[in-house]
């Protein structure tokens, strides 16, 4: 439906990073008198999303901005215009103030020919990520790509030359590293310590990291690889390098490796690496048999001798009931499959991950038990990851409230720290009292379990977003796979010893 | 652990960055120091084709050895003597700046200089004659660039022309280029009228012979040394070279007087040389050419080793793709005309003299000549930012040809065609605007860049042959 006035304009030669433009369409968005607007690099994809909403778009190139805005009237289109141009006046004001801007670098080849940088961070869009961090690989640099849609292809090339030139290539699709005490991406603020940390797995990192800080046991470095560095076509071909340059590392104890589900052959090769290093090295590759992260962040403790301590709950205690369907609804993938591992005995599950994977949108329509990753490529195509952007996980909440389907056990991963929402228990809070009441209405109950993943340091701080949460009646955890333990006996009518007063 | 790893691990962490704001924003709020890269999507070309050139293991090196050869390139003048002695040159195949072109195809000025050089080869008694003979196909047609030589704006070379013999003593090779014959109604601006072949038998007779003879006494005269010196005395080696001129006339003045000549002939030589602000641009040419010619045929390179026009089509050709031209409509300079000439008398751009640019001298070095910039209708600040955009297309600096104004920073050198894919910036090129017709000559000078199809071309066909690691 193309009701009201549209109004369609491509312009030459300015150019936004994606993040830039979703703010600026939200801006646009919810100016009054507007009805649907998206701002965005006229790429194919953002095109096809424009025709999507019903804008007739004339043909364009990725070089464009493509401004399709609807409106109730002209004044409506005036008014998104000047919101526009007030949102991105802003920002070029806030670049221009550091000096010449024609004149910067526009390649990281160039950039890094003129400086002493020890990494370079790319997060172009995915097709053209790779030819920056070349740059970076023959500058004799390290890169963290954190950029996805990356293909696999590249990736090996990537790690190859890496491997080649001697250099770590973090990624594609790498959301978190720290490197001497400095977060990168998605990372949570913990202090400096014995333990190194490699990581094909972004939040499982953050697990991990945050879980060693809690205890009071700092980080090194925490070297991500992007999800498929342990796959059987990469190879571990990161996973070899970082392990090795953290091994022989003066300020690294031991270390802990934390992988998606490797591919067995990968993970014996590395594993018959590490058998030779002088530190030790702990694995926390989520798999059947495997440890679960809080029990890998346990052992790691044990290692170096410190005390395990008991692990943050905060909200009131949830008694048993009947069995029930339980929701889980995550933003991080890791933090996601590990639940879906730990919760098995309830399968079927319906989900978006591991080998019985369904599309999103089938995963959150069918089955009892449902396990979704929000953090899909397929969910996040165009807009912004759940971290950042809480809007989608918000209306799902609102769907099954609204829904008559019985009780509901509710389970979700909030994470912390750099590049997270500023506050997301804000946020959250109201959609879950109105979950609350909206079941409550119904004579049925909803329990709100929270995996709360983050440090009291976090920009966030971990007891404050904790306190509002179970203010709105979750149950809080620090560890994941505790809140999940603890969602599975609800689900199945069983006692959990988890909740405090 | 390796160097760069142990940078990594064990120094203060200090990135560059490339894509979101969100990221340098936070790690500076860490202390980090941060730089950030202006990134934009590629200006055009396939994103398949780019991240393939990127991968191409073998680009790096072979770009690294395209620009050694090209800084360590020599330049000395050794020989003046007729075309048909120096290049073999037959009597029917006559030379032409840019990439291929038929006769028909022609535009204004190189039909002018080919029928002048019809007439002065005593072809055809007038410029009817010229052009029937030109057209029956009797006459070949072939680069310049074919020939290891370079011609400026028409570049019509022939058998009688008298031309110089410059070598490059490091990497072995030899470039040919005709002698200046002046500015005002001029060959190579297409002017074919009794003058302009009076002049051309003149050069043949005298200026040619006695310049030979003078080289003998001197010995080679070193032309990399003068258009080093010239960027430091305000000219940029394309459209200023008087410095240069200047120069190349004290260095051979008294071998000339010495040379044998009459006085009289003496005499007229040198003053013909003395008037003549451009002379020293066709020594400065082959230069270029030879120091470009070094670094053709390193596979995997994406370096550009020939920017060149014809006044219908701009080719360039690139070190790792051979002899292949990537051509594209030849554009229409910008800039100041002379007298009562405006754009409309302007033809498109023509000449072999983008050599210069292609060395990352002339408009890549337009900082180096404050006092050229308002004769190509731009300003001192212009000429600083053109150089300094040329950086963020080139993959080395040539410390032999020092920019004062810029603390004496290397030129801009070796272009890349992935760079100017990925950056959007076309090289810059200073040039003189022949007239559109015939026998006009030199309406005016200013600014030109190539049509960015030329390097579209270049891309897909480097991308064709980029093997995977």
């Amino acid at each position: 439906m193309t009701s009201g006035h549209d109004y369609v304009d491509l312009r030459q030669g300015q150019y936004y990073d994606s993040v830039t433009l979703m703010q600026a369409s939200r801006t646009v968005a919810s100016t009054p008198g507007v009805r649907a607007a998206l701002i965005a690099m006229a790429t194919p994809l953002n095109v096809e999303l424009a025709q999507d909403m019903g804008f007739v778009v004339p043909p364009a190139v990725p070089a464009e901005l493509l401004i399709a805005v609807r409106a109730e009237d002209e004044t409506g289109i005036e008014a998104a215009i000047a919101a526009l141009t007030a949102a991105l006046t802003i920002r070029s004001a806030s670049r221009g103030a550091g000096g010449d801007v024609e004149l910067r670098p526009a390649t990281t080849g160039a950039a890094l020919a003129d400086s002493e940088a020890t990494l370079a961070l790319i997060s172009v869009p995915g097709p053209y990520a790779a030819t920056e961090a070349f740059d970076a690989i023959a500058a004799g640099r390290s890169v963290m790509i954190f950029s996805d849609g990356v293909t696999v292809e590249d990736e090996v090339a990537l790690k190859r030359a890496g491997g080649r030139a001697g250099v770590l290539v973090m990624g594609p699709d790498c959301g978190t590293a720290i490197v001497g005490g400095i977060a990168l991406g998605f990372a949570n603020v913990v202090r400096r310590g014995p333990v190194g940390i490699v990581a094909a797995s972004g939040t499982g990192a953050q697990q991990v990291s945050s879980l060693l800080e809690t205890a009071g046991v700092g980080v090194s470095h925490l070297l991500g690889l992007g999800g498929r560095d342990l796959s059987a076509p990469v190879g571990g071909l990161a996973a070899e390098l970082a392990l090795t340059a953290l091994d022989a590392d003066p300020g690294t104890d031991l270390i802990i490796l934390v992988s998606k589900p490797p591919d067995p052959k990968v993970a014996q090769r590395v594993q018959d690496l590490t058998s030779r290093f002088s530190t030790p090295v702990q694995f926390a590759l989520l798999g059947p048999g495997q440890p679960d992260l809080t029990q890998a962040a346990e052992s790691g403790l044990r290692a170096i001798g410190a005390d395990v301590p008991l692990w943050p709950v905060i909200g009131r205690a949830q008694p048993a009931r009947q069995p029930t369907r339980l929701h889980g609804y995550f933003a991080g993938g890791t933090l996601a499959a590990e639940t879906l591992m730990l919760i098995q005995e309830l399968a079927p599950i319906s989900t978006n991950l591991g080998p019985e994977a369904l599309p999103a949108a089938r995963a959150l329509a069918g089955g009892s038990h449902v396990v979704v990753d929000f953090g899909d490529d397929e969910l996040t195509s165009g807009r912004a990851h759940p971290m950042i952007d809480p809007t989608m996980r918000l209306d799902q909440i609102a769907r099954v409230s609204a829904a008559e389907n019985g009780n509901l056990v509710l389970l979700l991963d909030v994470v912390l720290g750099y590049g997270a929402e500023p506050d997301p228990a804000q946020a959250l809070v109201p959609a879950l009292q109105s979950a609350v009441t909206r079941f409550a209405e119904r004579d049925n109950h909803v329990d709100v379990v929270v995996s709360l993943c983050g440090t009291e340091a976090d920009p966030q701080g971990w007891t404050g977003q904790a306190e509002a949460l179970a203010a709105a009646g979750a149950l809080v955890f620090a560890s994941n796979a505790q809140a999940a333990r603890h969602a599975l006996a609800l689900a199945r009518g069983t006692t959990s010893s988890a909740g405090a007063s | 652990m390796n160097p760069p790893l142990a940078a990594l691990l064990g120094q203060p962490l200090s990135v560059v960055t490339a894509g979101v704001d969100l990221f340098p924003e936070a790690l500076r709020a860490q202390g980090a120091a941060v730089e950030t890269v202006e990134w934009r999507p590629p200006a055009f070309g396939d994103p398949d084709d780019i991240s393939a050139l990127a991968a191409d293991p073998r680009r790096a090196a072979a770009n690294r050895a395209a620009t050694e050869r090209i800084l360590a390139a020599g330049a000395e003048l050794i020989n003046v003597r007729p075309a048909a002695d120096a290049l073999g040159l037959p009597s029917d195949l006559f030379l032409h700046a840019g990439p291929p072109i038929e006769f028909a195809a022609a535009s204004g000025p190189l039909r002018g200089a080919l029928i002048g050089a019809a007439l002065f080869e005593g072809f055809a008694v007038d410029p009817d004659e010229a052009v029937a003979l030109l057209e029956s196909g009797r006459i070949r047609l072939e680069p310049c660039h074919h020939h290891r030589a370079v011609g400026p704006m028409a570049g019509v070379t022939t058998a009688s022309m008298w031309v110089s013999e410059l070598q490059d003593p490091v990497n072995g090779g030899r470039a040919y280029c005709s002698l200046n014959e002046g500015l005002g109604k001029v060959l190579r601006y297409g002017a074919y009228s009794p003058e302009v072949i009076d002049r051309l038998r003149w050069m043949s007779q005298v200026l040619g012979p006695v310049l030979a003879r003078a080289l003998d006494r001197s010995g080679p005269i070193d032309i990399k040394s003068i258009l080093a010196q010239m960027l430091q005395m305000g000219d940029e080696g394309h459209n200023r070279n008087r410095a240069g001129s200047l120069m190349f006339l004290r260095d051979l003045a008294p071998a000339i007087a010495e040379s044998g000549a009459s006085s009289a002939q003496v005499v007229e030589v040198l003053r013909f040389i003395g008037g003549n602000e451009h002379f020293f641009l066709n020594y400065g040419m082959p230069a270029a050419k030879v120091a470009m010619d070094a670094a053709r045929d390193i596979p995997g390179s994406s370096v550009v080793v020939a920017m060149a026009r014809n006044g219908t089509e701009f080719g360039i050709q690139v070190s790792g793709t051979g002899d292949a031209w990537f051509t594209g409509p030849a554009l229409t300079p910008d800039g100041l005309f002379l007298g009562g000439y405006g754009p409309d008398d302007a033809n498109p751009d023509i000449g072999d003299s983008a050599i210069m640019e292609t060395l990352g001298v002339g408009g890549f070095s337009m900082a180096a000549a404050p006092a050229i910039v308002r004769f190509v209708g731009g300003s001192v600040p212009d000429a600083l930012a053109t150089t300094r955009r040329m950086y963020g297309i080139t993959v080395a600096e040539n410390p032999a040809y020092a920019i004062p104004v810029l603390e004496f920073r290397g030129a801009p050198t070796g272009i890349d065609v992935l760079n100017v894919a990925r950056t959007g910036i076309l090289p810059q090129i200073n040039t003189g605007m022949a007239g559109r017709e015939a026998g006009v000559g030199q309406v005016g000078a200013g600014l030109v860049k190539p049509p960015q199809e030329c390097f579209e071309k270049a891309l897909s066909a480097l991308a064709a042959q980029a093997i995977r690691q």
